[in-house]
């Protein structure tokens, strides 16, 4: 590789890892972003010096190529509402991916098929590597936009032998693989990749159709740290510095950030790609109790606002976002700070439809992200708040996670200690558990809890009027 | 050939440490932007994709590299401009109180 390119991939990798550095703190994220899309730039620069396009046609298409693909991604990038932030990720995840794979098949088919370069045993490996686990993204991410923009395919879909049909794509991946490695025994090699390529898509669709809404971020997480190491694998196909660096950084960093979602969600790994089939078993045992409740009106809640709760701490959750009720909520803010209420944000860490996407959405109606605590900052603030108001959210409050007499699959996970507060109100459509499908004894405490059955969107709004006519 | 396997792969290693030391103590409100940007950040496949497309010699493998370099693009511009936007939302506290006196 000549000298130059190559130092321009050391200056991108510099600015990717700086990027991401800076991407640890709300002031200069956006700083990061920029520099890493600088970083981004210079490779893609120093590419064309490195790629031998010696023909005026070649350079024309691979143009086009860039020109479409910008066009469509900034389209889609500017178009999209924050509330499908999610999907749209994994969307630009997957077909990530699916480059990555691609750009593996065509290096394989220029040796085996036209017998340009040379193979050696680990470009074949590399290749497997590339392919495999980017189309697995590829296919995966299609599901979870699939399920996230609930298209089809909702909920957790199993089916009988989930796991034995899984673990037989994935054996007969790795025949195949054995078969190319040993030179083609039984199938010609490029007719065991294309396979190869058919099981993979297979296996990516089959991986994530089990797995439920609430641990979809997870999932696009694990995709992106896949999309990572495919990118990572091609440059070992390639012997291209930048895409190992740049794969690797992001398989590393994106492994390592599932990790922290998913302990932040109290759920390890494993368990949310097999829940789907632990869960459809025992669905029945879920009991319906006729319990009392403490039901008001939102005239009655909006009085009892007005009146006596100075200080109120809101609690936001998925349920806010499937409303669209981001707006309601920052009008009914603006009216309790007019009669000078202090209105703090509590927002767990899994609250909305990814990590921090519930600060997203807030910060997108006017919000200040000053007012947004997180989990350990906010649980202080419990002890002396009159009111905690919870919207669309039960899982992120519910005590008995933390009480050693309950097994639940919400366990040991950190919640919102908002039973601390004076009074507890829910504005929730009905009793039904959270996703969890864990009962909340905190709706059954009618001395502290009032429960306003509303839409969020309407509860909001019609707590809003109360409060401005009382 | 073997010493520029060996340099990859320590290339591999050392950013592989580098990515999990990276992302560590990231408060949960940058988790999507965190991971928006690294989505963004593998989009340096596209370099991988324009090296196939500029040695693709005929249909089969021009019409795979078209396809990957339309992917790749869409993967780099489409993931650092939502990053942007998503982050464009954490700016300064100032703007944010004029926007809310609109």
């Amino acid at each position: 590789m000549q000298v130059a390119p190559f130092l321009a991939y050391l200056a991108a990798a510099a600015l990717f890892i700086y990027g991401i550095r800076r991407l640890r703190t709300p002031e200069t994220a956006r700083s990061g972003n920029t520099l890493a899309a600088i970083g981004m730039v210079i490779a893609l620069i120093a590419t064309i010096f490195v790629a031998d396009i010696d023909k005026v046609l070649s350079a024309a298409e691979i143009g086009a190529g860039v020109l479409v693909g910008s066009v469509l991604g900034a389209v889609a990038a500017q178009r999209v509402h924050m509330s499908a932030m999610p999907q749209m990720v994994a969307a630009f995840n997957g077909v990530g991916g699916g480059a990555a794979a691609l750009v593996a098949v065509s290096e394989f088919y220029r040796v085996e098929a036209l017998g340009q370069g040379q193979e050696t045993l680990v470009s074949a490996v590399a290749v497997l590597f590339s392919v495999i686990i980017g189309t697995v993204s590829f296919a995966g991410s299609i599901i979870a936009f699939i399920k996230l923009q609930e298209l089809a395919l909702t909920g957790s879909v199993t089916f009988p032998l989930q796991q034995v049909v899984n673990a037989a794509i994935f054996l007969s991946i790795l025949l195949l693989s054995a078969n190319i490695l040993a030179g083609g025994i039984v199938l010609s090699p490029l007719v065991s990749l294309y396979l190869i390529l058919g099981a993979s898509l297979l296996l990516g669709v089959l991986f994530v159709i089990p797995i439920g809404g609430a641990d979809m971020p997870i999932v696009i997480s694990l995709l992106n740290a896949f999309t990572g190491l495919a990118a990572a694998a091609s440059g070992f196909v390639l012997s291209n510095y930048a895409l190992i660096i740049s794969g690797t950084l992001v398989g590393a960093s994106g492994t390592i950030l599932t990790r922290l979602m998913s302990g932040a969600l109290g759920r390890p790994l494993g368990k949310i790609i097999f829940a789907g089939i632990a869960a459809s078993g025992d669905s029945g045992s879920e009991q319906q109790e006729d319990r009392e409740v403490n039901d008001r009106s939102a005239g009655e809640v909006g009085e009892y606002l007005a009146d006596e709760a100075e200080k109120v701490v809101i609690v936001p959750g998925y349920g806010l976002a499937v409303a669209q009720a981001q707006q309601a909520l920052r009008d009914l803010v603006e009216t309790l700070e007019s009669e000078g209420k202090e209105v703090l944000f509590g927002i767990h860490p899994v609250a909305g439809r990814m990590p921090g996407h519930m600060n997203v959405l807030l910060t997108e109606v006017g919000i200040p992200y000053e007012k947004l605590y997180d989990l350990e900052d906010i649980n202080p603030e419990f002890d002396d708040a009159d009111a905690a108001i919870i919207v669309g959210a039960n899982d992120v409050v519910n005590p008995s996670a933390n009480d050693p007499e309950v097994e639940s699959p919400i366990s040991g996970m950190p919640v919102l200690t908002v039973e601390n507060a004076e009074h507890v109100i829910f504005i929730k459509r009905s009793l039904s558990p959270g996703f969890a499908g864990v009962d909340n004894p905190l709706f059954y405490d009618t001395e502290k809890t009032i429960m306003l059955f509303s839409d969020a969107k309407q509860g909001l709004q019609d707590l809003n009027e109360a409060v401005k006519n009382s | 050939m073997t010493s520029q396997l060996l340099a990859e792969l320590a290339i591999f290693v050392i950013a592989a440490f580098l990515g999990f030391e990276l992302i560590s103590r990231v408060p949960s409100l940058l988790h999507t932007p965190l991971m928006s940007a690294t989505n963004a950040i593998h989009g340096i496949v596209l370099v991988g994709a324009i090296i196939a497309l500029a040695s693709a010699s005929d249909t089969f493998t021009t019409t795979v590299g078209m396809i990957a370099v339309i992917f790749g693009a869409m993967n780099v511009v489409g993931g650092f401009w939502v990053t942007n936007r998503m982050l464009g939302m954490f700016g300064p506290p100032k703007k944010r109180v004029k926007k809310r006196g609109e």
